[in-house]
């Protein structure tokens, strides 16, 4: 670089950058935040939904699905697998859900196996009514399609 | 080595590699059951063996960084450490805590774990990369406020130069921001948005600040180049990384539920963090095309250019590829998520801190010049066979991701196929993308046997 360009200089534009950028984004944070009650989908926050989202962490179902795109890449994205597989009936969903998860593992071998995590009949209606409560959440109409 | 405390750094640096072969076996476990799905099945599920293997890659990484620390402040500050002791306390519990986590996650089932260690007086599990039981993250925080009051006290001690001030910057903030990890509503969107304050702002913020004061210090050893001018270099690379960086975090607010303003935010400004990453690479081979001196740990220096040159790669380029919002809504969650985070956190992260335990273990273990000709002549095949394996596993990945969104992605609802029949469709490519894993595991089994090779000690260059 020339010898024009400065050491204090070249300080000055971290310190004044970083921390303009730092107050930007604070602000974004806060105008974001103004912003998720009409997005996040908190009118439909049961407790059941709670207790689902504690029990989709405390059995880690992020180390193989997706969440919204986030996670494992090594099963289905689950954020929308209420449109998929529910056909706008909550009955149709958890009776699927709970089909889907009692009948696990299939053990077809050489298949990917998803463990059986030996929870309750209250417990898959908790996790039922997460899924179906992430999906209510404004995610700009990601995915592209319902197979996620 | 100019302090004896320096050699703090040493167990800090065996432990990390210890962690990272460890890593890589993970890798290879899951990289096979991508395509042998019941593989050691119900014995490590995969989510198991995925859990361990990016933990262990951020906990090794952390190990480094503090190696890395305790190595380089003392000598910056051109004073001893302020306690050598505690640095060896923190590293004990450390390595129990970390130890003892892994262990926990093979031993029983995760929702034992979260049972057994009160989770649910304070649920931080189950997020990704923030596995590990909310004690194991009580006891970070305790390890590095010891950790940064320890090297704080080194620094003000001694001589303030900037690669110091810009280390500890970086530190402070990574100790800040994981207190983020604690933070977990009920409510799933807001969850996600906080969770991205420790990991974005983690890898694609202060990190960064790590990694090029860690860069600058080794190119200033190995160059011989000016301190001015290696620190102007390193101000101006560090503003360009949390310029774009910081709101750069957009890009991850596209589909989790913030407001499509971060579309445009997000789209822009990560189109610029390839710019600092660049700079590091112009940066690294300026310097060593202008050294003043001949350094003969050739190793290092190899080190040090192939991890600028592969951060701008990783992060740059395979980032850029798809952070653009319009493409990121096709390749969201895809095998190009996988493909990048691979090289970068290779290129930036698992490089540097090789690049400062190949400038440094050969000091601390008596060899101020450099380990022997031939323990450097393996040392840098295993480089060659890491550095291009990633790039296989890179490019396999790519491809994968590619095809994936082209048969689940593109098509309307009701033509794409499933998620289950595109893997099926792209086993060929995980099959390629294993061979590369086992290629890389030998090249880093060769790096470790790079530290027992014997050979004649090296002459005084200058």
């Amino acid at each position: 670089m020339a010898e024009r360009f400065t050491k204090s200089m070249a300080r000055n534009i971290y310190l004044g950058g970083s921390t303009f950028f730092i107050l930007l984004f604070l602000g974004l944070t806060f105008d974001t935040m103004q912003a998720m009650p009409e997005r996040d989908n908190r009118e439909n926050l049961t407790e059941s939904v709670a207790n689902g989202k504690l029990l989709w962490e405390e059995n880690n179902c992020l180390g193989c699905h997706t969440l919204f795109g986030e996670g494992a890449y090594f099963a289905p994205e689950l954020g929308n697998v209420y449109q998929r597989r529910s056909m706008g009936n909550d009955e149709a969903f958890i009776g699927y859900f709970k089909a889907w998860m009692n009948a696990m593992p299939t053990n077809v071998p050489g298949r990917r196996q998803m463990p059986q995590f030996n929870l309750n009949d209250q417990e898959l209606e908790d996790l039922a009514a997460f899924l179906k409560y992430a999906n209510g959440i404004n995610t700009n109409d990601w995915p592209p399609n319902v197979e996620g | 080595m100019k302090f004896q405390s320096q050699s703090a750094a040493m167990p800090y640096f065996i432990f990390a590699l210890a962690l990272f072969v460890g890593q890589i076996v993970f890798g290879l476990i899951i990289g096979l059951q991508y395509v042998v799905g019941d593989f050691l099945f119900p014995e490590i599920p995969f989510n198991v063996a995925r859990m361990v293997h990016t933990n262990l890659l951020i906990v090794w990484l952390l190990f480094g960084f503090m190696g890395a620390a305790y190595y380089l402040v003392p000598e910056e500050a051109e004073t001893e450490l302020y306690s050598t002791k505690l640095a060896w306390v923190l590293f004990w519990v450390f390595a129990a805590a970390g130890t003892l986590t892994i262990i926990g996650y093979l031993a029983v089932p995760y929702a034992t774990l979260a049972d057994i260690t009160g989770n649910g007086l304070l649920p931080t599990m189950g997020r990704e990369f923030l596995e590990m039981p909310t004690i194991t993250k009580v006891g970070i925080v305790v390890v590095a406020l010891g950790f940064l009051f320890n090297i704080g006290m080194t620094m003000l001690r001694g001589r303030k130069t900037v690669i110091n001030i810009v280390l500890m910057t970086g530190l402070l903030g990574l100790a800040l921001f994981f207190l983020f990890s604690f933070y977990n509503p009920h409510n799933l969107a807001l969850d996600k948005f906080f969770w991205w304050w420790v990991v974005h702002l983690w890898v694609e913020g202060v990190w960064e600040l790590i990694m090029g004061a860690i860069l600058a210090f080794v190119l200033i050893k190995v160059t011989g180049v000016d301190r001015e001018v290696i620190e102007k270099w390193l101000y101006i690379i560090i503003a360009m990384a949390l310029i774009t960086g910081i709101i750069g975090t957009g890009h991850h607010f596209f589909w989790i539920g913030p407001p499509e303003y971060w579309h445009y935010l997000g789209s822009i400004f990560s189109a610029l963090e390839p710019i600092p990453f660049f700079m590091m690479t112009v940066f690294a081979f300026n310097m060593v095309s202008r050294r003043r001196r001949e350094h003969p740990n050739r190793a290092a220096t190899l080190w040090a250019l192939g991890c600028a040159v592969m951060a701008f790669l990783g992060a740059g380029v395979w980032g850029f590829l798809h952070t653009l919002a319009p493409v990121n809504y096709y390749t969201h969650g895809t095998q190009i998520t996988a493909a990048h985070g691979h090289m970068a956190f290779y290129g930036a992260y698992v490089m540097i801190v090789i690049t400062i335990i190949s400038y440094a273990m050969p000091i601390m273990r008596g060899r101020p010049n450099g380990n022997s000709r031939q323990a450097q002549t393996v040392e840098m095949w295993s480089f060659w066979l890491m550095t291009i394996a990633m790039v296989f596993i890179t490019l396999f990945l790519t491809a994968a991701g590619i095809l994936q969104v082209w048969m689940q992605r593109v098509p309307e609802s009701g033509q794409a196929l499933s998620f289950m029949a595109t893997q099926d469709n792209i086993a060929l490519f995980y099959w390629l993308r294993e061979i590369s894993g086992v290629i890389f595991f030998i090249g880093l089994l060769t790096y470790i046997a790079s530290f027992f090779v014997k050979g004649d000690a090296v002459e005084v260059a200058e």
